[in-house]
């Protein structure tokens, strides 16, 4: 066994409200420099819809992720070793500006300047790259909140082995449906990215697993943005350099959580430790497809079992890593409560960024979802899940999403949350009885003490409760003096030369 | 100036020179900034014409500098090669459509460099630089393959001792006194180049992914290795 510690998160979709706020946090540190204008290392989706780049999650374009050959081996949809030869002049699975936007911004100074007319002065908009006006085609989150469904949702990949009931049902007007899917780097357990790198500038930091890009080595063959099926490496069109969120390390090692995590104003977002065998990552990510989500769990380890405890010693891992992964909320929703799901297992990477499946909302097809709301509050019938599996989010759907199409760990986790929250009706509201709700809880695999404790993480948690970050030990590296206002619209920490594009 | 104290200096000081900036250039660029390394791809902005310019241009360049290379490290295995004129011919015919390719490459990445307004706009003083000085150098191989034909044969017996005169620190430059204009102007040119190389976009071929082929998948770093190797 091989003990490493991993910083994990959990977003709990239930409680996101598409507010974008994470986004903004994320732009306004990183990415507001020339030539990472139309970077979005944290975006905020609506699903369904296309996403961003448009139909990153459609693998027979982009060629993200690992395949397993017939031989049992996992292999590199995108470039091999065999293939970077051939690719390195033009690579042929490479998203262009066109499938992410061109980013602009507005000539102001036409209101001010325009001519004497009969109408109003708009600004114009001017593309960030070539400094001309610029007929804006689309941008970030153009499909927000169901916008042009027509062109965007209904591509979804995820809609593949829905009935047309279904997809009619999810567009159908009065019974659309749609949820948030917040997305940054999942610092996966099997980088794509890393593998792929020609140069060897991506790499995982042994500590806690982050994974980063060294852009000294970095030579811009941007193999690793063809190789991230998440598509969460960009590149920098004017640097020649990729980059990528880098969860905020510096934020981290000083004790404090990530921009996004911070700024969460829906308090969706969770990050503590996992210690898991790094031994056995391979083996995991070979497993079958219906077997992913389990292989992968069985991959995280108890932080409080002795034999666990002693064993990351031996590896390494600082006392205080142990501690914090002892308390780490993520290990609760993840593992213990197998609630938290990874998104899109069957890329074979293994994200350490989980989800929890949203809830809302649970109007049944039954209902006509027209206001006639009879029978899905307070009709108990035998089958006491029943509105799940006619949710106006089809299962299949949340499957493709968050179990390689199998519906099983997603219903797991949905019934659960159903029976905590039916739980907590009984002791609030009073107008569920006890035994309906015991009953519920135990056909959800939940107990009146667990349902306290997610109910506690999920609607009562403090901010020391969603964010335990391991001491990194690093303190005396960061140069706490410095004034943060410099690094604005820089490249970052640890650059002597102004990163100007070479000759 | 004679046209000997001319030879001199282009044929037996101006490679030195070259040679020099290259070395020191390249390895100072490497030690002081690291970052500015990279191919400086702008597949990212246009995605579609990049693959007619950019493929032809690399495989006809590479094909064309690995021609040069053997027949300088092996001229007598060429010589032998050319003994009958339908070998000779086929090696010909072959490294002009080399040369041809490299050509139709470099157009197709002038044409784009300058009608993408995107593109046009990564690109540097140093790349047009570059691009004029690539320009000069396959036009020239390319007419000097047309209207000095055999060129696999005298570069062999011309071009190989010379610059292994070059090598050996004692430049007989009088190998180059007889050779056409063309061929001289591609010499010149060539080493122009190599001067230019460490300043331009050219320092990629220098970091190429070599290590690639042989490392495992998964890179991780650490800061306090632990006591134990991870594996």
């Amino acid at each position: 066994m091989e003990v490493r510690s991993q910083i994990a998160m959990v977003f709990h979709l239930d409680k996101c409200i598409g507010c974008h706020t994470c986004s903004i946090a994320c732009k306004n540190i990183w990415t507001d420099r020339k030539g990472t204008e139309y970077m979005w290392w944290n975006n905020v989706e609506t699903k369904p819809g296309t996403g961003f780049p448009t139909q990153w999650e459609n693998q027979d374009k982009y060629s993200g992720g690992w395949t397993r050959t017939e031989g049992g081996d996992l292999r590199l949809k995108s470039t091999d070793k065999a293939r970077v030869v051939t690719n390195i002049f033009h690579h042929p699975h490479q998203p262009s500006m066109d499938d992410y936007y061109e980013p602009w911004t507005y000539d102001y100074q036409h209101l001010f300047n325009a001519p004497e007319g009969q109408d109003q002065p708009t600004a114009i908009p001017i593309s960030m790259v070539t400094g001309k006006y610029l007929d804006i085609k689309a941008g970030p989150n153009w499909d927000d909140d169901l916008g042009g469904s027509t062109v965007y949702a209904e591509n979804d990949p995820n809609l593949e082995g829905l009935t047309d009931e279904q997809k009619g049902q999810l567009s159908a007007i009065e019974r659309l449906v749609f949820f948030y899917f917040p997305r940054i780097c999942n610092h996966c357990l099997n980088p794509s990215c890393v593998a792929a790198c020609p140069s060897g500038a991506l790499y995982k930091r042994g500590e806690d697993g982050i994974v980063l890009l060294d852009q000294t080595r970095c030579r811009g063959w941007r193999s690793c943005i063809a190789a991230c099926p998440y598509k969460k490496v960009y590149y920098n069109w004017s640097t020649g350099k990729s980059e990528k969120c880098i969860l905020c390390f510096p934020r981290l090692e000083t004790g404090q959580a990530p921009a996004c995590f911070h700024s969460c104003v829906g308090r969706i977002r969770y990050l503590g430790v996992l210690l898991y065998d790094a031994s056995r990552i391979e083996e995991a990510a070979k497993s079958n497809l219906e077997d992913l989500v389990e292989a992968q769990r069985s991959l995280i380890l108890d932080p409080n079992d002795p034999a666990v405890i002693a064993a990351a010693r031996e590896s390494g891992v600082h006392e205080s890593v142990i501690e914090s992964a002892q308390k780490s909320p993520v290990y609760q929703f993840v593992k213990v409560w197998k609630m938290a799901l990874p998104p899109h297992i069957e890329y074979r990477t293994m994200p350490m960024l989980f989800y929890v499946p949203p809830m809302a909302p649970v109007m049944a097809q039954r209902t006509g979802g027209t206001g006639d709301r009879g029978g899905t509050v307070d009709g108990v019938s035998d089958d006491l899940f029943h509105d799940i599996e006619q949710a106006r989010v089809p299962m299949k759907f949340l499957a493709n999403l968050f179990g390689a199409g199998n519906e099983g760990p997603v219903r797991y986790a949905l019934r659960k949350q159903k029976a905590v929250r039916w739980y907590r009706r009984m002791l609030t509201v009073g107008d569920v009885d006890a035994a309906t709700a015991e009953r519920m809880l135990r056909e959800a695999d939940c107990t009146p003490e667990e349902a306290d404790a997610i109910y506690r993480l999920t609607s009562l948690c403090t901010f020391d409760d969603r964010f335990v970050i391991p001491p990194a030990h690093r303190e005396e590296a960061i140069e706490m003096l410095e004034d943060p206002m410099e690094h604005k619209q820089g490249a970052g920490f640890g650059f002597i030369a102004r990163p100007k594009r070479g000759e | 100036m004679s046209s000997t104290a001319l030879d001199l200096l282009l044929f037996a000081i101006l490679p030195y020179v070259a040679l020099v900036v290259f070395l020191l250039g390249t390895v100072g660029r490497y030690w002081n900034r690291p970052f500015s390394y990279s191919s400086y791809s702008s597949q990212f902005l246009e995605n579609r014409f990049h693959f007619w310019a950019l493929v032809p241009f690399h495989y006809g360049i590479l094909t064309v500098l690995a021609g040069h290379i053997v027949a300088f490290l092996v001229p007598r295995g060429i010589l032998l090669w050319n003994g009958q004129p339908l070998r000779l011919y086929i090696l010909e015919a072959s490294a002009l459509a080399a040369g041809l390719l490299t050509l139709v490459g470099l157009v197709a990445i002038t044409v784009r460099r300058l009608g993408e307004p995107k593109v046009k706009i990564v690109t540097s003083r140093m790349d047009w630089t570059v691009y004029t000085l690539l320009m000069l150098q396959v036009v020239t191989g390319v007419l000097v393959a047309i209207l000095h034909p055999w060129g696999s044969s005298w570069f062999a017996a011309a071009a190989t001792p010379y610059l292994l005169s070059l090598l050996t620190f004692n430049p007989a430059f009088s190998f180059l006194t007889a050779m056409p204009f063309l061929v001289k102007l591609h010499i010149v040119n060539a080493f122009v180049l190599i001067g230019v190389f460490p300043f331009s976009r050219l320092v990629h071929i220098l970091v190429v992914p070599n290590p690639y082929l042989w490392r495992r998948p998964q890179v991780v770093r650490w800061y306090r290795r632990p006591s134990r190797q991870p594996i």
